[in-house]
């Protein structure tokens, strides 16, 4: 290799390298934990546990999959294409129920939908029945309930690639189109959708990884899917093996996922490519204009307004009745920061170290990227399979350090580190490609300056890169904070003894099926949930795109 | 012969922060069939203006746009531009990325039966000179294949009036020299009715029969 700049020292490289692995680690071990068994238990999961929790998976995965696609590209159409009342506000306020964790709505559409609840409370006296004998809606306990909790606040990942794709498709196209004899519908059928297809993909496995990853709702609407077949079988059962028989049929569903977004990734290209004019919005009319109007709210309203107005409500409702706040809930709150802060510090710092050994910078390619490429791989892991898989190795380093420090019991996870490296072996992606994204901002001219003027490697990342990386940081530690106070899978299967998030407090309330102060933990995890919505709205939507006829040839 | 094209006293424009602006006013002008006129001028004149009206892409303020003797614009009439028979060439060619070149060309023969639309695209190729190039992507064209496609893609459902937006803008000289003749002697061998717009004199004079020169919005000439 020729030796020009090298982009970082040894130990850099080491510890790069080994992040690599430690990320990989929990694959590994569910690998040799599944195949490690004796093949009695395969047949008794073949048999009795698998094939209805895979059924339910798919099942699931089927319909939300619809769902988030119908949705989110609709609305996505519709935002970008016609121009009606409340457009503005809508095209960043669909992204709203990002904000809404799976085990937050289903928790408040559970209580919202209930035979005695307001909902059907208020149909029923509009109809003039007086009990729930007489009417109620079909039951949201249920795989057609878990697809609805499940498609509403998911869709905004399709919203989200595909809206960013209609935005950007040069209108030479579309107008192309109609000059060859399509209608407004066909052209978006047969031009729009096909050159957004790639970035709907990438949408879409999103949204169904979190739908694997979910086991709050999953577990509320009695659905027995693999997710929550992992969780009882270790936590109910103890059968470590079990577990991880089955967090690996996981993870083939896993791998097709990402292998379905790495493929939109790869074919994203199109239209991107050409800096063209974009599209610009059709004023609708009258009814028209209207029906746009409600179309594109009913997504906002059923994800997010109704559930948050829901919590403020009943959080309002509890305080009022002088109850004041549990020391409990309180303690949770602070166990949830803390866990938040220190996934968030070790997240950042960690994945300061990757990017920055990854950096491109000379003209050959750096071989430390496929490193950070293994790094950031944990986002696809659903936090169950995450936890299983971690579960062994922590413990051998765990019975270990014990024995070092000749402390009694397993010190490493009664403190929560294997909880902390297990959230940041999940959301690592999010600080390695904000911080890679902020590092391909700065010319390479300003290292090799600092180089020339005798600043080495890490004194350059200290005193050039860390301050134009701030805002870069600083918005990803907001994202792994905010993604580390919403954990529930992993954070179930790994906290200490005695440990309660707000996540597991609601999901402990959820079970119990009272209704106290779960309310007002979902309130804070929403109220937090909000600040990165916030974020990708003024960083990605910044520029509502302009309405009506504005001239487009200079 | 009988005028193809009828535009009458057109008047085009956009509503501004401070009313109604004006970009084309007063314009009139016909074409026979058969025929390929060019509108001449510097940018921001608004000639590719009036050719986005034409084919349906512009409102009209005032006046008429017909065809054939059928009205396709006028204040409070406005006829969808994919049945208005009118095609297009646009500057940056538009063709679809995610369709190879046989399905670009193949793209506006919809009602078509498959025999008949395989047998045109084939013709189409063939008269464009890329008969072996079907089955490529656009990415994989050079500039100039990409713009012979675009025109196949155009002249395929036959429209009535073919528009052309700068079609040699984006080539490089000697390209530019060589396929200005080629496309005149195609439009012309297929009888095709054509609308050209450009900056470039030259580019006018090889290419029209009738040349109009556009200033402000407005037609100072139609010879």
């Amino acid at each position: 290799m020729p030796r020009g700049l090298r982009a970082a020292g040894p130990l850099w490289r080491i510890a790069t390298l080994l992040v690599a692995l430690g990320v990989l680690a929990p694959v590994a071990s569910l690998a040799w934990l599944a195949l490690g068994a004796d093949l009695s238990h395969w047949a008794h999961l073949l048999q009795f546990v698998l094939p209805q929790a895979a059924l339910n998976t798919a099942l699931l995965l089927a319909g939300v999959g619809t769902v988030v696609l119908v949705i989110g590209t609709g609305c996505a159409w519709l935002v970008s294409s016609c121009d009606f009342p409340g457009r503005r506000v809508l095209h960043w306020a669909l992204l709203l129920p990002l904000a809404m964790p799976t085990y937050i709505v289903a928790f408040v559409y559970l209580d919202l939908l209930h035979p005695i609840g307001p909902v059907q409370g208020a149909i029923r006296w509009m109809l003039g029945y007086d009990s729930p004998r007489q009417f109620r809606l079909p039951d949201l306990r249920s795989m057609g309930g878990a697809v609805f909790v499940l498609g509403v606040v998911l869709y905004p990942y399709v919203y989200m690639t595909a809206r960013a794709m209609f935005m950007t498709q040069p209108a030479h196209l579309m107008e192309a189109a109609r000059t060859l004899g399509e209608g407004r519908f066909g052209a978006f059928r047969r031009v729009a959708l096909p050159l957004a297809r790639p970035a709907i993909a990438v949408g879409l496995s999103l949204a169904l990884l979190e739908t694997l990853n979910d086991i709050g709702a999953s577990e509320f609407l009695g659905i027995q899917t693999l997710t929550v077949a992992v969780y009882t079988t270790w936590i109910t059962r103890s059968d470590l093996a079990g577990a991880a028989q089955i967090a690996c049929a996981m993870l083939l569903v896993v791998i097709a996922l990402v292998l379905l977004e790495r493929h939109g990734r790869r074919h994203q290209r199109f239209g991107s490519a050409q800096r063209m004019r974009a599209m610009q919005p059709r004023p609708l009319h009258g009814m028209a204009a209207w029906m746009a109007t409600i179309a594109a709210s009913v997504p906002v309203l059923v994800g997010f307004v109704a559930p948050a107005a829901y919590l403020v409500w009943e959080s309002i409702k509890r305080l009022q009745l002088g109850h004041g706040i549990s020391r409990g809930l309180v303690t949770s709150l602070g166990n949830t920061i803390a866990l938040a802060l220190g996934v968030t510090v070790l997240a950042v710092a960690v994945g300061l170290v990757v990017a920055w050994t990854a950096r491109s910078h000379a003209s050959a390619p750096n071989p430390a990227r496929w490193q950070a490429r293994a790094a950031t791989l944990g986002y696809a892991l659903p936090g169950t399979v995450l936890a299983i898989g971690l579960l062994t190795p922590a413990l051998a380093v765990d019975a270990r350090v014990a024995g070092w420090l000749g402390l009694p019991g397993l010190p490493l996870m009664a403190l929560g580190m294997v909880l902390v490296v297990a959230c940041v072996i999940r959301f690592l992606a999010m600080p390695v490609g904000g911080i890679e994204a902020g590092l391909a901002r700065i010319p390479p001219a300003l290292e090799q300056a600092a180089r020339l003027l005798g600043e080495n490697a890490t004194g350059t990342l200290r005193r050039v890169h860390l301050p134009l990386l701030q805002p870069a940081i600083g918005a990803s530690a907001l994202l792994v904070f905010v993604d580390a106070m919403k954990e529930l899978p992993a954070t179930l299967l790994l906290r200490p003894a005695n440990f309660d998030t707000l996540a597991t407090w609601l999901y402990a309330e959820a079970a119990r099926g009272t209704y106290e102060e779960g309310a007002l933990a979902a309130l804070a995890i929403v109220a937090a949930g909000l600040l990165p919505v916030v974020l990708l709205a003024r960083t990605q939507f910044r520029q509502a795109p302009a309405t009506g006829h504005q001239n487009p040839h200079p | 012969m009988t005028a193809a094209l009828h535009i009458q006293d057109l008047q085009l424009g956009y509503d501004g922060a401070r009313g109604l602006h004006t970009v084309v006013d007063g314009f009139s002008l016909e074409l026979d069939t058969g025929r390929i006129g060019c509108l001449l001028g510097p940018s921001g004149c608004g000639k590719t203006t009036v050719l986005r009206a034409i084919a349906g892409f512009e409102p009209v303020r005032a006046g008429r746009i017909e065809l054939g003797g059928v009205l396709l614009s006028a204040p409070g009439t406005h006829r969808p531009p994919e049945q208005r028979r009118v095609g297009m060439m646009f500057q940056e060619y538009a063709l679809f990325p995610h369709l190879t070149a046989a399905q670009n060309v193949g793209f506006g023969l919809r009602r078509a039966t498959a025999a008949e639309r395989h047998a045109r695209v084939d013709a189409m190729l063939t008269l464009v000179g890329l008969a072996e190039a079907g089955s490529r992507f656009p990415h994989e064209l050079s500039g100039g294949q990409q713009q012979r496609i675009a025109l196949a893609r155009a002249l395929a459902p036959a429209p009535a009036l073919l528009l052309l937006d700068e079609p040699f803008s984006n080539l490089d000289g000697a390209t530019r020299e060589r396929l200005t003749a080629e496309v005149r002697d195609i439009l012309q061998q297929a009888g095709q009715t054509a609308m050209l717009v450009t900056h470039n004199e030259r580019e006018a004079q090889v290419m029209a029969d009738r040349i109009g020169t556009m200033h402000n919005g407005r037609l100072s000439r139609w010879v």
